[in-house]
């Protein structure tokens, strides 16, 4: 129906290294990305600022970790931490007087500089350890952001950043920072799906799968596991230089504690490690349905008369992030994206389904 | 600085980390069985401690009787947190296991904050405050009592251990699939120490609530309670007690000298880098059973 072609054959190594083998797949990419150049005219300002620049923002983050996580198979428990070593420095240098372009830079290049430091946990363990590993150096980091006057101002201060400009035009309107978003999200994207056709991407599968069998055949795991760290934490620093740029305005060290390592973590699970379009679905519900969930349920409330407490309204959405990750581990392990892969497969050859066997 | 105070903080940090063995205790149970790291312990422990106060004060119960139904309906939440959740998560990646205990450990949280609110309550045990002279030293009697708590429930699991049930379960840790094979109902195993973990969840509950309050910062033990597992071996008891002690003579002591340089609050950093240096120089941890990875 959507897809007039029944199954995909190669012939040729080019052929089966095309970027889209599908052609329906360019043609909805094409659709979607038109979507999201007109949204700033389609949407208010509202829905624009608070829903969709948060979530491209956070999908850009979550692709970082998928990096790492979902495609060389290191668990990485302190994001966060990269996330904020990027912000950080991209602030302070653009207080500096440095233009944010090249300050941007510079929180990606100090993030990877620190993020690599995880990697050589990685060198020493594996699994669970390395795990708990990195959420130790995320405590480490969270400490020292808290006690560190020069970096953060103190424990419970905030970081002014300062107005967003690129190429010497200032950026102040919602629309011209969901563009900002909108750019850098396209950006990592592109670079996800090309990863996946480059010799880089395929040795960092094969580390994922085991990095014993993978040194076997010759690709220095170690190394790759420090590109995959490294290229994860400069996405990352990035990512939370524009977090803190063009959402937040300021950093605080609570932006970047342990719940958003375990956040991101989990919007990659829920979205399916590995797949780039199940990123943003995980994105999307992981950020969005708490908030969503805990407005149906107080107006469910109230309308039967039974009206909650404040304090009960204010953790309901803890607990509906938690059934999240709960339910969609339970039940589709493999997470939105390889739900949405069902309907497409299943799409791709209809209506000769009876063939696929 | 003098040797009296050194001893004292040292006697100190021995008794807090016998508490923080008490934890880790909860932990080990768990990993030993089904080699999961339950990072909802902490979630479990908060739990804990909101159903003893909801007994005591919105039902009425005394505080003894509170604590022993608690017990009870820790054991078998325990028991059905492993059967709805864990047991299909079984032969699935690390990284999946370890998400579904963090989801858990969200989800029990966001649920208690929800039903009983956040705000910090007592726990009220009657324990006195004054300090109890031993000689020249101070040492406060809660973490005393709290302390000989842990050690009896060390030698109650050591001696559990002993049993025909604990010996079943030492064979479910050695090798499951091997159990299985000669009619061992690992299932059962796996929920009962799962049970067993809740349990361990109470006693910490309780003594940690008078210690610091009934709140959310009881799920923030978690940290302290994995660096005891991980230092002591995570699948060793014994290793959980001597590695809680050693812990809490490093961080009290080491946190005495190192506030004084760094300007206070250096207890959260010494204990995650005794996490860092134990886990890149020794995985196994002291006690711990040594790996060896299949290619």
């Amino acid at each position: 129906m959507f897809y007039p072609l029944a199954g995909v054959r190669h012939q040729s190594y080019v052929s089966d290294s095309k970027l889209f083998p599908v052609p329906t797949d360019r043609n909805l990419l094409i659709v979607l990305t038109v979507a999201a150049i007109a949204a700033p005219f389609l949407l208010s300002s509202l829905y624009l600022n608070s829903y969709v620049q948060p979530w491209l923002i956070w999908t850009a983050l979550a692709l970082g970790l998928n990096l790492a996580t979902g495609w060389a198979g290191q668990l990485h428990l302190g994001y966060a931490a990269t996330m904020a070593v990027g912000a950080y420095a991209a602030v302070h240098a653009a207080r500096f007087g440095i233009p944010w372009e090249f300050a941007l830079l510079i929180g990606g290049l100090a993030a990877s500089l620190i993020g690599s430091l995880f990697a050589f946990a990685a060198l020493r363990v594996k699994g669970l350890y390395l795990a708990i590993v990195t959420l130790a150096m995320q405590f480490v980091m969270d400490w020292v952001l808290n006690h560190s006057p020069a970096i953060s101002g103190g424990s419970h201060a905030s970081l002014q950043s300062p107005r967003f400009a690129l190429l010497g035009q200032e950026i102040a309107s919602g629309r011209g920072l969901y563009y900002v978003a909108l750019g850098w999200c396209a950006l990592v994207t592109v670079f996800m799906m090309n990863l996946q056709r480059t010799a880089l991407g395929r040795a960092l599968v094969a580390v994922r799968e085991k990095d014993y069998a993978a040194a076997i055949l010759g690709v220095n795991s170690f190394y790759y596991k420090l590109i995959a760290f490294s290229m994860c934490s400069f996405i990352g620093g990035i990512g939370g230089a524009l977090l803190v740029a063009t959402f937040f305005f300021l950093a605080a060290p609570e932006q970047f504690s342990v719940n958003v390592s375990i956040q991101v973590l989990a919007m990659i699970i829920v979205g399916g490690l590995g797949s780039i379009i199940g990123t943003y679905f995980g994105v999307a519900l992981i950020l969005l349905m708490p908030g969503i969930a805990n407005e149906i349920i107080a107006n469910l409330t109230s309308f039967l008369g039974l009206p909650l407490g404040n304090e009960t309204l204010a953790h309901i959405p803890t607990t509906v992030y938690g059934a999240l990750i709960i339910i969609f581990l339970l039940v589709e392990p493999l997470g939105l994206g390889k739900l949405y892969a069902n309907i497409r497969d299943y799409f791709l050859v209809w209506p000769f389904d009876q063939f696929k066997k | 600085m003098d040797i009296a105070y050194v001893s004292e903080l040292a006697v100190n940090g021995a008794l807090t980390g016998l508490l923080y063995s008490l934890f880790a205790l909860g932990l080990v149970l768990i990993y030993k069985s089904s080699s999961v790291p339950n990072l909802a312990q902490g979630a479990l422990t908060m739990l804990a401690a909101y159903v003893v106060l909801a007994l005591s004060r919105q039902l009425g119960f005394p505080l003894w009787l509170g604590i022993a139904v608690t017990t009870i309906i820790m054991f078998l939440a325990g028991f059905g947190v492993e059967k709805v959740t864990l047991r299909r998560m079984a032969g699935r990646p690390i990284v999946m296991i370890l998400m579904m205990t963090l989801g858990l450990d969200i989800f029990i949280r966001g649920s208690t904050l929800a039903v009983w609110g956040g705000t910090s309550r007592s726990m009220e045990l009657g324990v006195s405050y004054d300090p109890l002279f031993l000689g020249p030293l101070l040492l406060s009697r809660i973490n005393l009592a709290g302390a000989c708590v842990a050690i009896a429930l060390f030698v109650a699991f050591l001696l559990f251990f002993r049993t025909r049930r604990g010996i079943r379960l030492r064979a479910i840790s050695d090798d499951y699939v091997a159990s299985w094979s000669i009619g061992i109902s690992v299932e059962h195993g796996v929920a009962l120490s799962w049970g067993m973990a809740s349990v361990v969840a109470v006693a910490s509950a309780v003594i940690w609530g008078e210690i610091q309050g009934v709140d959310q910062s009881l799920s923030q033990l978690l940290l302290k309670g994995l660096t005891v597992a991980v230092l002591g071996g995570l699948d060793s008891i014994v290793g959980a007690i001597l590695a809680g002690i050693v812990l809490g003579v490093i961080e009290n002591v080491g946190a005495s000298y190192l506030d004084l340089v760094v300007g206070g609050g250096s207890r959260d950093l010494i204990v995650a880098a005794v996490l860092i240096f134990t886990v890149m120089l020794r995985p196994h941890g002291l006690f711990g059973r040594h790996d060896i990875e299949r290619v």
